[in-house]
């Protein structure tokens, strides 16, 4: 698939001696949905400030749809959306006015019937004439996504979109957010939600400290580095584990009642028929089986802490 | 050229001035109204004649400069200044527009603003005093170019202010004490020999005596003086934000 943005490289250490990015070096493709998972302070805001222009790279190169960011940034920043991470907004400016600037910020004529129906399908018609400090917290957000979306963009940017919002309006922005994907657009968002990652994401790049850790499927990120486990129920208890089930590492869950052992689903011998065998030999008696996946949220645990 | 991100920057700029006409319009105008009833009419009728015309409309012009110099200052900078504060500066700086483009806009809804508020200072002037231009498209071109100068001084120093305090500063405590040392409401022949020559080293008197001579043909300061000294600020100031805003200082990092 087509490449929209090529991250070659790229570093940027602040005024303060910060190194924000580490030589970051990344493809996003056309019409995907990416997440960039990273805790606080990863480098997931500056990445895509760089990208749209608000923060100068220390070094490195940023291409969007093949034209680099500084030398052809109008046609760069008229690809590009942005919904910023903050609720950066003109409190006293009317809704509907308030989007229409920023159409005509990039650069695009007046167009009240697109703007209706971005502020419709955002379902914030209802407020256009309202100012933005009577606004709820969620609607201000929309009003943000409405802003990015008003000059037609074909790359979105959603810095952290779901941070202070409720379970309910989350739902509603990830449809929204898969609805942009389906029209076309390539979406961008940082995030430190991994479950928003999971819910939305086609990849996941996970930055930390100002470094790509890992780049891939979400699906095939979970499947290569992910654990499954076995829990195997017990009908008796048992103290000890028998000696001869040493070598699978097993652990001993509830009050002796469970036993648990974790193996590499992707592997070809995953060894849970040895396992099996072994347990039939040692005389115990199996109650019942259960199976687990490990989730995104462990694997990115457990890279950030390697990291 | 992306004409409509000027447009969008102006009229977004024109319509804070819209939300907030009391400060915009309604407050200069009824400042320089008591001036001119106080300085104007009360203690002016027992002033006699300076160069020839009355007090009251004597200190028109230097009246005029003063809120033009304060407007165009504080229009520019709290314009450039309450989105950073806001942070909704992202928007611009995110836009496919260049630094001129951005200055265009701020600067020319900033100018726009105080000409309005001039002009109708000049409108309320004619209630109280006896007014009369005797060069009036010189005293326009004045006008606008101190609109124009001053309002990108202000921008530069809405860039460079990191806070309200900051913000101020150079309005409060250098702008208006060198407007009223700046022979605003007196001739500089009226002062020691001493302080004339100090006078000299204001800026702001060549721009009131220049607006003066438009009104009346009279000033401290020869006319071509006083327009060259205001082209020289203007592209002082235009070096100074082309050098601030290409650096990206104060917006970007």
């Amino acid at each position: 698939m087509q490449n929209v943005v090529s991250i070659k490289k790229l570093s940027k250490t602040y005024d303060n001696d910060f190194q924000a990015l580490k030589n970051i070096t990344l493809d996003i493709k056309k019409n995907e949905i990416i997440a960039l998972l990273g805790p606080n302070g990863a480098g997931k805001t500056t990445m895509i400030s760089i990208i749209c222009g608000i923060v100068i790279p220390t070094s490195g190169s940023v291409t969007v749809d093949n034209f680099d960011i500084i030398k052809d940034y109008r046609r760069t920043r008229s690809l590009i959306g942005l919904v910023p991470q903050e609720l950066s907004l003109e409190q006293f400016e009317y809704v509907f006015n308030n989007v229409s600037y920023t159409r005509g910020l990039y650069g695009k004529a007046p167009n009240p019937s697109l703007i209706e129906k971005i502020l419709k399908d955002l379902s914030l018609w209802d407020k256009r004439h309202s100012r933005i400090n009577e606004l709820s917290g969620g609607m201000k957000r929309r009003v943000l996504i409405a802003k990015a979306l008003s000059h037609e963009p074909s790359v979105l940017f959603l810095d952290e979109p779901s941070a202070g919002v409720d379970v309910e309006l989350r739902q509603e922005m990830w449809q929204v957010i898969k609805e942009l994907r389906n029209s076309g657009v390539t979406i961008i968002l940082t995030t430190h939600y991994i479950e928003e990652a999971e819910a939305i994401a086609d990849r996941v790049a996970v930055i930390n400290k100002g470094e790509l850790l890992v780049v891939d499927n979400t699906s095939d990120l979970v499947k290569s580095m992910g654990q499954k486990t076995l829990l195997i129920e017990l009908h008796e208890a048992i103290r000890t584990l028998p000696s001869k089930l040493e070598r699978y590492n097993l652990t001993v869950l509830n009050n002796g009642l469970s036993i648990s052992y974790n193996y590499d689903s992707s592997s070809k011998q995953t060894g849970i028929t040895s396992l099996l065998q072994d347990m039939k030999e040692t005389g115990l008696k199996l109650k019942d089986l259960n199976t687990e996946q490990s989730s995104l949220e462990n694997i990115f645990v457990e890279l950030v802490r390697e990291n | 050229m992306n004409f409509y991100a000027i447009r969008a920057i102006y009229f977004h700029e024109m319509d804070r001035m819209r939300r907030t006409i009391g400060q915009s319009i309604l407050s200069p105008v009824i400042s320089t109204s008591l001036y001119f009833i106080v300085f104007g009419s009360v203690i002016g009728g027992m002033i006699p004649e300076l160069d020839g015309v009355s007090y009251g409309s004597f200190i028109v012009p230097g009246l005029l400069m003063l809120t033009l110099l304060t407007q165009s200052i504080s229009n520019s900078a709290f314009g450039i200044f309450f989105p950073k504060f806001t942070g909704s500066i992202y928007e611009v700086l995110a836009a496919p527009v260049s630094s001129f483009e951005i200055i265009v806009g701020f600067v020319g809804a900033s100018a726009t603003k105080s000409l309005i508020v001039g002009i109708i200072i000049l409108l309320t002037a004619s209630f109280f005093v006896e007014l009369k231009i005797q060069y009036p498209l010189l005293m326009l071109f004045l006008l606008v170019l101190t609109c124009l100068t001053f309002s990108l001084f202000g921008f530069l120093i809405g860039l460079l202010s990191n806070n309200f305090e900051q913000l101020q500063v150079v309005p409060l405590i250098i702008i208006t004490p060198l407007v009223f040392l700046g022979g605003s409401l007196y001739t500089i022949e009226m002062l020691p020999e001493f302080w004339q020559k100090v006078s000299y080293f204001n800026p702001v008197v060549y721009l009131i005596n220049g607006m003066r001579w438009s009104f009346y043909g009279a000033s401290d300061i020869n006319i071509f003086i006083s327009v060259v000294s205001l082209v020289g600020f203007l592209i002082a100031c235009i070096v100074g934000v082309a050098i601030v805003i290409s650096k990206g200082y104060g917006v970007k990092t």
